[in-house]
């Protein structure tokens, strides 16, 4: 009896969700013209990176605070995790010769190339978490046996954007304003940095609980 | 006719459904957590296909809704990684996948 009454009521939000949807304005309320009048003072020529970096920073700031987030969460409820043990396995050994250079080249390039094309900081940052996973499923994680490091390398990121955005408001800036003729250089500084810690965090996220070192 | 725009808000109805069916139907975990990502992704294809106003297709697309979807994959992976955690949690706690002790809500 709920079965039929789930599928019905799933049926007309289906129908009903089809109908709203199709039936949006049409109109220009629309926030295109806004950015691309403004993209010069960006420091960048991506209108997605002029948002995301600079338009609306506060969305990528609290972004990278719920990356953070849930990683304390899960390392505040998750099981600890003992990292895996070092493998000898020569597959393995060839492909992390091999595709680990690029990886870290693919990630730098596509910090870089966010500045006028589709790219950023979090597609570098999820290209170089797959290159650590390989590492870590190797057994070669140096940083899970240097917990102060580790910590640091994950919250760089938001430290970072943090000092960039707070300490101008000290010298007559808003909040999150950066100075526009030096905008480039800081957007690169927090992307860089965020970059570092979103591919740490992701990684620390796919261990899946807080690190347990062999050894203790 | 439908046009591709059409089609695809059409397309994320559907998959706003599918996922709202398997959160309400399925008894595993698993599945509802499988089912709230196939939601946001069918939100996520809406706020693509409303970027580019139907008709402009010479127009480029409204980068605002970009950032926004951007943004919200970031957090649907947060918010995935932390259930799963969860998840994991009640497991090891109950050595159950299941909020009820039995496979059916009927």
């Amino acid at each position: 009896m709920s079965k039929w009454l789930t599928r019905l009521f799933c049926l007309s939000l289906f129908v009903g969700l089809s109908l709203a949807l199709l039936q949006l304005p049409n109109d220009d309320a629309r926030l295109s013209p806004a950015v691309t009048r403004q993209l010069d003072a960006s420091g960048v020529s991506n209108p997605v990176t002029a948002v995301l970096l600079n338009f609306r920073s506060y969305d990528t700031l609290l972004e990278i605070a719920v990356l953070l987030l849930a990683l304390v969460g899960a390392w505040a409820i998750g099981q600890p995790r003992t990292a895996p043990a070092t493998l000898d396995d020569a597959p393995l050994l060839i492909v992390l010769r091999l595709f680990l250079p690029p990886i870290i080249l693919g990630a730098a390039y596509f910090l870089w190339v966010g500045a006028s094309a589709p790219g950023g900081a979090f597609q570098g940052g999820a290209i170089l978490a797959g290159g650590l996973i390989l590492l870590l499923l190797g057994g070669r994680s140096p940083w899970l046996r240097r917990p102060l490091l580790h910590r640091f390398l994950l919250i760089l990121g938001l430290t970072i954007f943090l000092m960039l955005t707070v300490l101008p408001s000290f010298s007559g800036h808003a909040f999150l304003q950066y100075p526009p003729e030096e905008a480039k250089i800081w957007i690169l500084m927090i992307e860089s940095a965020a970059l570092i810690s979103i591919a740490f965090t992701l990684t620390a996220l796919f261990l899946g609980g807080p690190p347990r070192s062999p050894n203790s | 006719m439908i046009s591709s725009e059409q089609l695809y808000l059409i397309a994320a109805a559907a998959l706003v459904t599918i996922g709202f069916y398997a959160i309400g139907r399925s008894p595993n975990l698993m599945r509802k957590l499988l089912g709230i990502n196939v939601l946001g992704n069918g939100i996520f294809l809406f706020l693509i296909s409303v970027a580019r106003p139907p008709g402009k297709s010479d127009q480029s697309p409204d980068p605002v809704p970009q950032a926004m979807v951007l943004t919200g994959i970031v957090v649907a992976v947060c918010a995935t990684a932390f259930a799963l955690t969860l998840v994991d949690r009640y497991r090891a706690a109950t050595g159950r996948l299941t909020l009820t002790e039995t496979d059916d809500y009927a």
